[in-house]
């Protein structure tokens, strides 16, 4: 396979993921703009979502308040914006038109038609009121592209790349979404544990469509030190850190037992899961949560070059 | 907008139009129409399609053609223009109503195909060799060797099998019931095959009912045949399966589409210029492994952007050192490079030479009689008599730069009166072909529009052709313009089997 195959294959993935990942915070930050009490100020009920997306800076250099309607253009409709459901979608195209030999007719078409749907939109005439289902739409879309991966995709090495950028962006995002909390939401020493700080950490696990699943696990109340073990730790979780690194080391082991080879990249992602498999999460608010977090986006990110290296992605 | 009188054209056997929807608009009688004779009587080869069109019930063609138009959207087979501002992707409108050839007509034409690309092939070798047919005296020197096209690093190379193009598009006009001319040949890239094959498949999802009455020749065994074709030219220093690959200047390329749809049927690699590199006169590509050889390489690139050490330096879509391995013998590329100077305008008027020079026969498919403005008497007579003709520049291509006399307006002769005066040789001319016409579905009815052919022919260990090809037809009422870039359309085209 060319190595600007595997990139491409890898970055359509990636990028599906991100819309995904990108209407599932806009849906949540949707939630505690609505929301009386969940955040401190105006300000603050968008900041969390732009925080998460990691465009806080670029957001505020061309607009004074994020209130709906700004958010909705950048976040979803935004072509500048790299982190904009528009642009993930193009680029994800893009990226499928570039390899269409090593995709099947049914990714194409689920992933064409879904631009051609979306890329007719006009922003403006989403109004508060049709968001929620504009965003689920979103998500309908960007699973049925994952389905039809699934379901049609060869299992040979050009699976093995899909899934590395799926399980690569999913990581980053998850670790990102538990950051803002003590980022952006950071609660003055009074409010920890309160019902405000709760109902902040429910709109995390609602971020992660978990907030139910989460209660099939633990059968109590909420509680911050179980969210964030949910999240990081759980394997059972799908878009925990720990199931996506499950999935990565995996995957790079399908790609040794295809190529007879070896690198560094696996044994990152060895040293990364095994970690994961043998901390708790005493240890993790020992190090600190932040700090925590910071490190694996860092080492997820590693990661990722890392196999861009190994496979000549172009 | 001129009113269309349409009168119900009465059939010998049958009523077209039974359900009140489709009405034949009446054909212009100095034109040739495949589906119905001036007297009103259906042709044969017809007969099946003209009964299923009248079967259809009120609003059925229209949905039959949106049905077409989400099938091509779906799979994604648009193209872009290039000078467009949009910048989108568009369809290139294919029209439902099948072209139909006999079976008799198609043999008598693949015959004078298959003529006609051996002797390319014979020229070809023999102006970058020893130049016999030139020595003869049957073709001028100046002709050749000072023609852009002719490409002199070629000089004594001999490629696989002796084979200079491997893939060529002969464009066929018909003007009568036996009367067809070849208005050109395309022997360096030519395109279309991929919207022949979509066609086909679009229309067994659209009309089954109409396949199973007729016994249509498949065209889908082309990229097997390609991929054959291919494989049987690969260098000798290849010992086992050859490692192909198709070489695109890219996505934004506006054929694109139509690449890495043959690669993705063949089964062989979609490359760009930046995936492969030519190591110690080899080529090879970099995968996520180690690089892999490259034995075979289809490229859908001109010449002049091949290799920037050889050719253009500023190309960045081609492979530095390509050239340098394929004279080395350790590299095909097809089709070769230099193979645009038997496509070439000007050349095109000593194809009938060429054919009896190299086989000895006269040629069974005719040429448009064109005019040689560089000859003072022939050009006295294009001057006089724009009106009537079409001018084309010896260089150019996709309908752009050319005169239509009969549709043109007096500014753009007098134009093209000083440019020939100027450029006599930049310039051939041809009378205006009263290119035959066929139906199509106009959205409101039935109607006749002017059509071409292009049978797509492949020569490698076999001379393989085709059968039909892409239909190319002006949408526009009177258009004589075929060409997708200027608003042309496709249709699906049938030969029938005995």
């Amino acid at each position: 396979m060319l190595g600007r195959t595997a990139s491409s294959l890898y970055w359509m993935s990636r990028y599906m993921e991100r819309a995904e990942n990108i209407a599932r915070l806009v849906d949540v930050g949707y939630r505690v703009s609505l929301t009386p009490g969940l955040s401190e100020s105006d300000r603050d009920q968008w900041k969390s979502t732009l925080q998460a997306a990691g465009v806080t800076n670029d957001f505020f250099a061309g607009h004074d308040t994020a209130d709906l309607t700004a958010i909705r253009d950048y976040m979803l409709f935004d072509e500048d914006n790299p982190s904009s459901v528009l642009h993930c979608l193009a680029a994800a195209r893009t990226n499928a038109r570039a390899v269409r030999t090593a995709i099947t007719t049914e990714m194409w078409e689920a992933l064409n038609a879904t631009w051609l749907n979306y890329s007719q939109i006009r922003p403006s005439r989403v109004s508060a009121n049709d968001l929620p289902a504009l965003l689920d739409e979103i998500k309908r879309s960007t699973a049925e592209f994952r389905g039809t991966m699934l379901n049609t995709i060869l299992r040979d090495d050009g699976f093995s790349f899909c899934q590395l950028g799926v399980f690569n962006e999913r990581a980053d995002n998850t670790a990102r979404i538990l950051d803002v909390k003590y980022y952006v939401l950071l609660p003055r020493a009074e409010l920890v544990g309160s019902n405000v700080d709760l109902r902040q950490w429910a709109t995390i696990l609602r971020a992660a469509s978990a907030h139910r699943s989460y209660r099939h696990v633990y059968r109590d109340r909420y509680k911050a030190s179980n969210i964030a073990e949910f999240l990081i730790l759980r394997q059972e979780m799908p878009r925990s850190l720990a199931h996506c690194y499950y999935w990565i080391n995996a995957t790079l082991g399908d790609l040794e037992k295809h190529y007879g080879a070896r690198y560094e990249c696996h044994d990152l992602a060895d040293s990364i899961y095994s970690e994961l498999q043998r901390s708790d999460m005493d240890k993790v608010f020992r190090q600190g949560l932040h700090e925590f977090l910071g490190e694996f986006i860092a080492r997820n990110n590693s990661l990722g070059q890392s196999v861009a290296q190994t496979y000549n992605f172009l | 907008m001129h009113n269309v009188s349409v009168e119900i054209v009465k059939m010998a056997h049958r009523v077209f139009g039974g359900q009140g929807e489709c009405v034949y608009e009446k054909a212009d009688s100095r034109f040739f129409d495949e589906m119905v004779l001036p007297g009103g009587t259906v042709r044969e080869p017809y007969s099946v399609v003209e009964e299923w069109i009248a079967s259809q019930p009120k609003g059925g063609m229209s949905q039959k053609a949106r049905d077409a138009e989400a099938i091509f959207r779906r799979l994604g087979i648009t193209f872009a223009v290039y000078g467009s501002n949009e910048a989108t992707e568009r369809l290139i409108p294919f029209d439902i109503v099948p072209r139909v050839i006999s079976a008799a007509e198609w043999r008598k034409l693949e015959k004078g195909i298959d003529q006609r690309v051996r002797a390319m092939n014979a020229f070809l070798h023999d102006i970058y060799h020893r130049q016999e047919i030139i020595r003869a005296g049957r073709v001028p020197e100046r002709l050749i060797m000072h023609n852009e096209a002719f490409c002199h690093q070629m000089l004594d190379h001999d490629p696989a099998k002796n084979i200079y193009a491997h893939i060529i598009g002969v464009d066929l006009v018909r003007v009568s019931e036996d009367e067809f001319y070849v208005l050109e040949d395309n022997l360096r890239t030519p395109s279309g095959v991929s919207y022949m094959i979509e066609d086909r498949e679009a229309m067994m999802r659209l009309v089954p009912d109409l396949f199973s009455q007729c016994r249509v020749a498949p065209v889908e065994d082309y990229p097997e045949n390609l991929r054959r074709t291919l494989q049987a030219v690969a260098p000798p220093a290849c010992d086992g399966e050859p490692c192909i690959v198709v070489l695109t200047p890219g996505i934004y390329n506006s054929a694109y589409f139509e690449h890495s749809f043959l690669a993705d049927e063949m089964g062989v690699y979609l490359c760009q210029g930046s995936d492969l590199f030519v190591d110690d006169g080899f080529v090879y590509m970099r995968t996520t492994q180690a690089p892999r050889r490259v034995d075979v390489i289809y490229r859908r690139i001109d010449d002049d952007f091949l290799d920037p050490l050889t050719f253009r330096k500023d190309s960045a879509l081609g492979v530095p050192g390509l050239f340098s391995a394929y004279r080395a013998g350790n590299v095909t590329i097809v089709n070769a490079p230099g193979t645009g100077i038997a496509d070439d305008k000007a050349v095109y008027t000593y194809v009938p030479e060429i054919i009896e020079f190299y086989t000895g026969e006269k040629p069974l498919l005719n040429n448009v009689p064109t005019y040689n403005c560089a000859n003072d008497e022939e050009r006295a007579y294009v001057l006089d008599h724009l009106e009537e003709l079409v001018v084309k520049e010896v260089h150019g291509s996709g309908g752009y730069g050319m005169l239509v006399g009969p549709a043109s307006t007096k500014k753009q002769r007098a134009e093209f009166t000083r440019k020939i005066k100027e450029r006599p040789n930049n310039y051939i001319v041809q009378p205006t072909l009263a290119l035959s016409t066929c139906p199509i579905w106009t959205g409101r009815g039935v109607a006749p529009r002017h059509v071409d052919l292009r049978p797509f022919v492949l020569v490698g260990d076999e001379v393989r052709i085709t059968p039909g090809g892409l239909t190319r037809v002006a949408l526009k009422k009177n258009s004589l313009v075929v060409n997708s870039s200027q608003g042309g359309g496709t249709k699906d085209t049938w030969v029938l089997q005995d």
